[in-house]
């Protein structure tokens, strides 16, 4: 298996466990300590964490809204405003938690450079 | 390098995260917010309504059924459980909205939103809506029975508030970035100090005397008469008032201050008012009393009203409870249904103080200098430093308006006098009119209550029909508190109060029905001083004709009459317009404007154009009678209504009616041809802009949620007939906020209906899925379930047990 789907799998699933117990925030822990032990090159630094926790959002918002009809969505996506629309609302929401755990996963790797130099 | 790219790495992280979780602008954090596993998709959810939930301080279990309306059916062994659970349950449902009319009562919306509420905050706190809360705090803690419910119900709250977690918090906890705190006691009395600012806090002693001094007394009784030329009081006019012996307070010899200030307070909606009514066995179809009750308050979401039953082994009553009081508001038990409308009188007053010198640490009374007190009114704003406010209180009360707040001298100021203020807790009237059996219950029940004064209907199974006029009123000399007061004569003090068992009340009439709708509580034989507050002069009207057309009455004679549209103001004026108005100059398109409003059944239908036709043609021509109001530089109340049409029809010729700023003299007849023009051009304009200018798209019902109605969480262009003078009284954003119908059958068919639903998420399919049906007038019978074991349209049940 490459680096790549090894970190985006293990990140997924950090995010996820983390997620039940602590605030929102995890996933950028849980794409920091991916990028920090597996190691990844180039553009794939910040978007394999960031594939990672847009597809986790992406799904996890669309299990809990789908199983309601989608009614609380539909509000938001006027809220923002996306002219009520449900599939952008989650893709934005992807993106937001996506950039928070791309960027994370570049300061992990950036630590784990660091580190090796150091030793 | 390494170390830059280190660097630059973490720099961005931390960026990120502080952009994604900081609230900035009207934008929430927005990882936090859109964060599946705590944000808003954990909103997106049914209603958790069965199972078992343990509670601490629960003494035995207490059962909860939900039918498919989301009614929770409550069933306790004991009051303090009851209560506990109403506290639980209603928390479940509808914390935010607690919590966030608690803060606007006590002025702390800044905390929430920020600088842009603090001129509201400190006009709640000018007002001394904390103050108020804590006189009546102070009593209910003198209660031992009543405080005991009170805490029961507080811990309720406070055992789901604690039960939350960030991912469980209510959405605009999340949408605002911030946390529950715990409920108390106070809470629930700012939730009464804020019904009593909605119901009783509206006076117009500064327009009064500005208008007093600039137009005359004989002037100024024209336009504000005390009473109309119609009697059509709440309590009969057959009624004899010989048994009332009391002294009337004599009037002083004494001069009015004629000061005005050029600003005042923001008023309650003058149009917060109700409807109800209800029929003997004499007039009843089936020999049962029938009663009605329609409050007529904001429309909004969540909706001020809860509907709930509560049960313990001793009563059982359903009804529309308000989310931080106890008990049932607007209901019914197995004896007795009560319902209440607003019995406005005035009850605040003005006084014009005299401080001694500019530190204002005294001021004159009885020709003595009496020392001030001062409230500080520390106001929290959310990023910004706190605001102080002193408010400086006299024995009147705070001395809301001086030189800091809309005043205009360092050594004078405008002390209020109000009823809010001066609480009283021999009891708590809700809790005693649940358990209540007959008639002397509830009257026993009521007499104490102080304020808001309310129209209390009353019908029992055993046939009984009665309506008192309930709240404590100043016993006024004539004119007392119609204008500004001299604050420093004693004679000006208010001297006593009405005694309770004077207050108009009338038992089992003998037209065999009783009403009310704010209008006039009585004719003027009623010896003690009462002058027109602005009563309604049409529902009344309306109402107590339907009730005089014909023999019996049934449940659909009842369900028409409150969803009636017939707009008795229209039809006392247009038909004069329409002989009177010289119509030569009209265009085509005007002409065929008015040939549609002629033909008018003065129903305002939401399908029908005349309506709107109506609706603008009057607003022009009230504002064209009364332009020389927009003149004065001063506050002024434009003339009621009534008087204003009375005018138009009896004083054509009159001065008002010139227009001031064109060389003619107008009289009403050409007031009805240029309002009428004005109107013509507003309406094509609308169309070619709006389309169609029927009523329902005209007058754009909508039910705003509390935010400022954001769009996403709020209803708009509601298929709802009617206006504010008809007895279907729904305006654009205000109406009937909660219809019941009860039969005094055993035990009582009830139906009830409001623009709204028992969950206050925006998420939950029952946020607002009675609005629909609401609209158009159907209602939702009311599941009164008889005990615990009963389960009939029950969709689900929760038990509350008692934390091991």
């Amino acid at each position: 298996m490459s680096k790549n789907i090894i970190n985006f799998i293990g990140t997924i699933i950090i995010a996820a466990i983390l997620s039940q117990f602590f605030p929102w925030w995890t996933i950028m822990v849980a794409s920091f300590a991916t990028g920090l032990f597996i190691n990844l090159k180039k553009a794939a630094v910040f978007f394999v964490p960031f594939l990672a926790i847009l597809i986790f959002w992406i799904v996890y918002s669309y299990i809990l809204s789908s199983s309601n009809d989608f009614i609380l969505a539909k509000k938001i996506a006027v809220l923002f405003p996306l002219n009520g629309n449900v599939t952008l609302l989650m893709l934005f929401t992807g993106i937001i938690g996506g950039i928070a755990g791309g960027i994370a996963g570049v300061f992990g790797k950036q630590c784990s450079v660091l580190l090796a130099t150091k030793n | 390098m390494k170390l830059f790219k280190f660097l630059l790495s973490f720099i961005l992280t931390v960026g990120v995260f502080y952009i994604l979780d900081t609230k900035i602008g009207s934008a929430p954090p927005i990882g936090k917010f859109l964060s599946p596993s705590q944000g808003v998709w954990q909103n997106e959810s049914d209603e958790s309504i069965d199972g078992k939930i343990q509670i601490e301080g629960l003494k035995d279990e207490v059962i909860v059924h939900y039918d498919e309306q989301l009614i929770p059916h409550v069933f306790a062994q004991n009051d303090a459980d009851l209560y506990r659970a109403q506290g639980y349950i209603t928390a479940k449902h509808r914390l935010w909205q607690m919590e966030f009319q608690t803060h606007a009562s006590a002025g702390r919306l800044s905390e929430i939103i920020g600088e842009k509420a603090l001129n509201y905050d400190r006009a709640q706190r000018r007002k001394g809506m904390g103050y108020g809360a804590e006189v009546l705090l102070k009593k209910w803690n003198q209660n031992t029975n009543v405080k005991n419910l009170l805490s029961a119900y507080t811990n309720g709250v406070n055992n789901y508030i604690n039960s939350l977690n960030q991912s469980e918090l209510p959405l605009e906890y999340k949408l605002l970035d911030y946390k529950p705190e715990p409920w108390t006691l106070k809470k629930s009395a700012l939730l009464l100090m804020y019904m009593t600012d909605m119901l009783c806090g509206g006076e117009t002693d500064f327009e009064y005397t500005n208008a007093l001094r600039e137009f005359g007394k004989d002037r100024f009784d024209m336009l504000y008469p005390d009473f109309y030329d119609f009697d059509e009081p709440v309590i009969p006019t057959d009624t004899d008032w010989s048994f009332i012996d009391v002294e009337m307070t004599k009037t002083p010899q004494s001069e009015l201050p004629l000061d005005s200030i050029t600003s005042v307070l923001e008023k309650p909606n003058p149009h917060n008012g109700s409807n109800n009514w209800a029929v003997g066995p004499s007039k009843s179809y089936s020999g049962n009393p029938i009663l009605a009750n329609d409050p007529h308050l904001g429309l909004n979401l969540p909706s001020i009203w809860y509907v709930m039953q509560l049960a313990t082994p001793e009563h059982n009553s359903m009804g529309a409870t308000l989310p931080g009081a106890l008990g049932i508001i607007s209901g019914f038990n197995n004896h007795i249904s009560w319902g209440e409308t607003n019995a406005t009188r005035d009850v605040k007053d003005w006084y014009k103080i005299e401080f001694k010198d500019k530190s204002r640490k005294q001021y004159k009374h009885d020709n003595n200098w009496k020392n001030t007190s001062v409230r500080v009114e520390k106001i929290k704003i959310k990023d910004k430093e706190t605001y102080i406010d002193s408010v400086i209180y006299t024995h009147h009360g705070p001395v809301s308006y001086d030189q800091a707040f809309k005043g205009n001298g360092k050594k004078e100021g405008y002390a209020m006098k109000w009823i809010g203020h001066m609480a009283k807790a021999n009891s708590y009237i809700f809790l005693d009119l649940n358990k209540g059996k007959n008639y002397d219950d509830y009257l026993n029940a009521i007499k104490n209550w102080v304020a808001p004064a309310q129209n209390f209907v009353f019908a029992s199974t055993t046939g009984d029909i009665a309506l008192w006029i309930q709240g404590q009123f100043p016993n006024k000399w004539r004119g007392q508190g119609k204008f500004l007061l001299d604050g420093s004569n004693p004679d000006h003090d208010w001297q006593s109060f009405i005694p309770q068992k004077f207050n108009a009340h009338t038992k089992n009439p003998e037209r065999g029905f009783v009403s009310s709708s704010n209008q006039h509580p009585t004719d003027s034989l009623y010896p003690f001083y009462v002058f027109n507050d602005g009563y309604d002069a049409y529902r009344n009207r309306v109402i107590n004709d339907f009730f005089r057309s014909k023999e019996k009455f049934n449940i659909k004679d009842f369900k028409d009459l409150q969803n009636t549209n017939f707009n008795k103001k229209a039809s006392e004026l247009l038909p004069y317009m329409f002989d009177n108005m010289d119509v030569s100059t009209l265009s085509d398109e005007e002409n065929e404007i008015l040939s549609s409003i002629k033909t008018w059944d003065f129903n305002s239908d939401i399908d029908k154009v005349a309506p709107s036709i109506w609706d603008s043609w009057w607003n022009n021509l009230y504002d064209l009678i009364w332009d020389e109001f927009e003149t004065k530089d001063v506050v002024l109340e434009k003339p009621f209504t009534y008087q204003a049409i009375s005018m138009l029809k009896n004083y054509p010729n009159d001065e008002f009616m010139d227009i001031l700023k064109t060389p003619e003299k107008e009289t009403s007849h050409d007031l009805f041809l240029i309002a009428f023009k004005k109107t013509a051009k507003e309406l094509i304009d609308w169309k070619s802009e709006n389309g169609d200018y029927n009523w329902q798209a005209y007058k754009g019902t909508y039910v705003g949620h509390l935010l400022q109605a954001i769009p996403a969480f709020s209803r708009f262009d509601l298929p709802i007939g009617g206006d504010k003078n008809t007895v279907n009284a729904a305006a654009k954003n205000w109406g009937p906020s909660w219809r019941m119908i009860v039969e005094m059958t055993t035990p009582p068919t009830a139906l009830g209906i409001y623009p709204g639903g028992q969950s206050g998420n925006p998420g939950s399919k029952y946020y607002d899925n009675f609005i629909d049906d609401w609209a158009v007038g159907n209602y939702h019978s009311l599941n009164f379930l008889q005990n615990e074991s009963q389960t009939d349209n029950v969709i689900a049940t929760q038990t509350l047990t008692p934390k091991q």
